[in-house]
């Protein structure tokens, strides 16, 4: 229907896809190393010096570049189907996604050469090559533009269709983009005026502490940018997939606001250990960090009611009984529905991360891989996969190849994770066992971790074969001769309450004030403390250590 | 708005729910002392080893002479972080008696580095410039690693130390 949007669309999932082929491959690679099992010998050839260069190409690929791929996809997709509307500047989505992969192809170039073995958060004074830097920018700036082109679609609709109410699907994934480009300015500044300056020889110091905290302005908000098009899917798509209705479409709209303004003055929860930062500013950002979770237990409330009523106009009766009447034959949803369980742990983990002093019993230990594989490794990148499922399908114009295969892929991705992230889990809690580590060889390896270790890894390999499963079905999707009968169209699910639409308060559907707190709580916990830093700058000298 | 009756009573119960976590995180680090690090003097990681170039001469010690005891059962500890010295900590060793209250001083002479001994609330990023303090009291006897949990090159893995309660 909508010719650019739809192939911009593709396009975007494509790329996302085989990034998380090459970045995925390297995790079953990573769990064999740790149980003494080393493959990286023999990837000398293909290029991959070490495992240090498997992992920063993992987490490249996998938390940045397949999500964005797919995120910026999959929001094109929502907004021009919800907005019902083409793209107003079509040549400005095409540029950006020119501009992405130019960036890619720019970073990968040092990143395959081992240039720029720094892992996916790079924190200096490691000096990489100055290309990485600049793709990842490009790559950043690319995105922007993707959120600018929906935006510009908006204000056409807006205009076009004065006095209605922006439809849910593309408020969200609008509000997505817009805290997007706001929390991207700190990865931005630090790269800008930090990295690049210092890569290319132009200073030849930096202060790390300051980078850092440049960085993880960027790196929680990064989280929600993963998470809120997974939400998005959770809160108007499933329930349609399971033939239910939203139960609280205000709430939702509501909660994304909420997640616009909270999701980036807490940045410095990753910051509990770092020593230059004081700790009435680590307290602060706790605290925002604790309100941040009311959204997510809302959200947790709202997609259950609305699926339970899905259950039951499916027939399901009982407390209980309606969980069995979810269309758990179907992969799109069995794995969405999967995905959310798993984050119900994640979410946990996460708490405990959040919980200040609590922090330091897992920082940086195997727990904080065990938590994000739930999280983006799980409740992101399986829905988004559960997704792909309907929207792959959609796109080519060709039904999914096969569902039982679907369905293998979704339950052997929950289980090999419920595997691999206990063991991780329950290394670093219990044993303090740190992560980023070539653990296989390392000389602080002891015997009593074996046992967890066997169990990671057997989980990695499940998950290594649900990737294929994925794979072959994608494949199988694209090149097989059958035709869709019907197009698919995008799942968006009906308000349980239509009465309540009418009655909507305005702030529900208004920008300004959101964004107005937005910025004044990132000045109020942002401002001080980056001037406190800055002031203090105390630049230190680069060094390559791999 | 319209909100749901059972909503609002979970929405209720999530706020509660986070203020007693807020209340409990409070509890725990002023009553129990249970920290994060805080600000230290900066510090120019050239000038560690200089006797009298930076506000911690416990750095510019001999690394034998880096553990002090500064009152009976009552330690500091000054340990530096090298990656460019074939990824070490400096000193690989320190011996307390058991019921020693010993606080770390621990700095990076390069890149970042990470510090965690194993079974304890010893936990911290280590910055080049920056001085992470820790203190903590060792019980019960043992060998405590105390393990780099940072990424620094490509011998990160070897990055480790030990503290031997005796
Ligand atoms: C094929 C299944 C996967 C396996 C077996 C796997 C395994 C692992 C392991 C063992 C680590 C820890 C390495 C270490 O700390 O030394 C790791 C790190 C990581 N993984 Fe995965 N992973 C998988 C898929 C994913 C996916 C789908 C994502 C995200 C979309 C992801 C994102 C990450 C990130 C961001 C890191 C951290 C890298 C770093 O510390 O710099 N992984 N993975
Ligand atoms: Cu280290």
């Amino acid at each position: 229907m909508y010719k650019t949007a739809n192939r911009l669309t593709l396009w975007n999932l494509a790329l996302g896809m085989v990034a998380l082929f090459i970045g995925g491959s390297m995790g079953p690679l990573q769990k064999l190393e740790h149980v003494g099992i080393n493959l990286y010998s023999s990837l000398r050839e293909i290029g991959i010096a070490s495992y240090y260069q498997g992992l920063t190409i993992h987490g490249v690929l996998n938390a940045l570049v397949w999500t964005t791929f797919f995120i910026c996809g999959f929001l094109t997709y929502a907004t021009v189907n919800s907005l019902k509307r083409e793209l107003s500047m079509p040549r400005l989505n095409i540029a950006a996604f020119i501009v992405m992969v130019v960036g890619l192809v720019t970073a990968a170039v040092p990143l395959l050469g081992n240039l720029a073995t720094v892992l996916y958060t790079f924190y200096p004074p490691m000096r990489a090559s100055g290309f990485f830097y600049v793709g990842l920018t490009l790559f950043v700036v690319g995105s922007w533009m993707v959120g600018w082109g929906l935006l510009f679609t908006y204000r056409d609709w807006r205009r076009e269709n004065k006095g209605e109410k922006t439809p849910f699907v593309a408020l969200a994934s609008l509000i997505t983009m817009v805290m997007w480009q706001f929390a991207t300015l700190g990865v931005a500044a630090e790269i800008l005026f930090i990295l690049i300056p210092f890569a290319f020889g132009l200073t030849d110091a930096v202060d790390p502490q300051v980078a850092r905290t440049f960085f993880w302005f960027f790196g929680h908000p990064l989280v929600y940018f993963w998470l809120l098009p997974a939400y998005l899917s959770w809160y108007a798509m499933l329930p349609k997939q399971a033939n239910g209705k939203m139960f609280s479409e205000s709430m939702a709209r509501l909660v994304f606001w909420l997640f616009l303004i909270l999701s980036i003055p807490v940045g410095i929860h990753h910051q509990y250990t770092d020593p230059g930062v004081p700790t009435g500013w680590k307290a602060m950002h706790a605290t925002l960090t604790l309100l941040l979770f009311v959204p997510s237990m809302i959200t947790a409330f709202s997609v259950v009611a609305s699926l339970e009523i899905g259950g039951r106009n499916n027939g399901g009766t009982g407390l209980l009984g309606w969980i069995r009447k979810l269309p758990w034959k179907d992969p799109s949803y069995a794995a969405q529905n999967l995905a959310m369980i798993l984050f119900v742990f994640g979410g946990i983990g996460g708490l405990t991360n959040a919980s200040y002093n609590l922090n330091v019993t897992v920082h940086n230990t195997m727990w904080v891989p065990g938590h994000f594989h739930l999280t983006v490794g799980s409740a992101v990148t399986l829905s988004f996969m559960g997704i792909s499922y309907w929207l792959f399908p959609a796109l080519v114009g060709k039904p999914l190849w096969s569902k039982t295969l679907g369905l293998w892929q979704s339950w052997t991705w929950f289980i090999g994770m419920i595997l691999m992230s206990n063991g991780l889990h329950i290394l670093g809690l219990n044993f303090g066992v740190p992560r980023r580590s070539s653990l296989g060889v390392a000389e602080y390896l002891q015997s009593d971790w074996q046992p967890l270790m066997i169990e990671a890894m057997i989980g990695g390999i499940i998950l290594g074969v649900s990737g294929l499963l994925y794979y072959i079905n994608i494949i199988g999707t694209a090149a097989q001769k059958k035709k869709l009968e019907e197009p698919i169209v995008m799942p968006v699910a009906e308000p349980y309450h239509p009465e309540e639409i009418a009655v909507q308060p305005a702030w529900l559907d208004r920008w300004r004030p959101w964004i107005v707190t937005m910025i004044a709580l990132i000045v109020i916990s942002y401002g001080p403390v980056l001037f406190d830093l800055i002031s203090r700058y105390n630049p230190v000298a680069g060094f390559k250590v791999w | 708005m319209h909100i749901d009756q059972t909503e609002r009573r979970y929405i209720i119960f999530a706020l509660l729910l986070v203020g007693a976590f807020g209340i409990a995180i409070a509890i725990s680090s002023s009553a129990y002392s249970i920290n994060v690090v805080r600000p230290e003097s900066q510090i120019d990681p050239k000038l560690l080893t200089t006797p009298g170039a930076t506000a911690y001469d416990g750095f510019a010690e001999p690394p034998e002479n880096r553990l002090r005891e500064l009152s009976p059962g009552r330690y500091e500890a000054y340990i530096i972080g090298y990656a460019t010295k074939g990824w070490i900590w400096e000193p690989e060793e320190l011996r307390v008696p058991a019921g020693s209250e010993v606080t770390f001083y621990v700095t990076s002479a390069d890149v970042t580095h990470g510090f965690i001994i194993q079974n304890t609330n010893v936990n911290m990023m280590v910055l080049p410039g920056q001085v992470s303090k820790l203190t903590t009291t060792f019980d019960t006897p043992g060998t405590y690693n105390f393990i780099c949990h940072e990424y620094c090159g490509i011998l990160h893995h070897n990055m480790y130390g030990q503290l031997i309660v005796e």
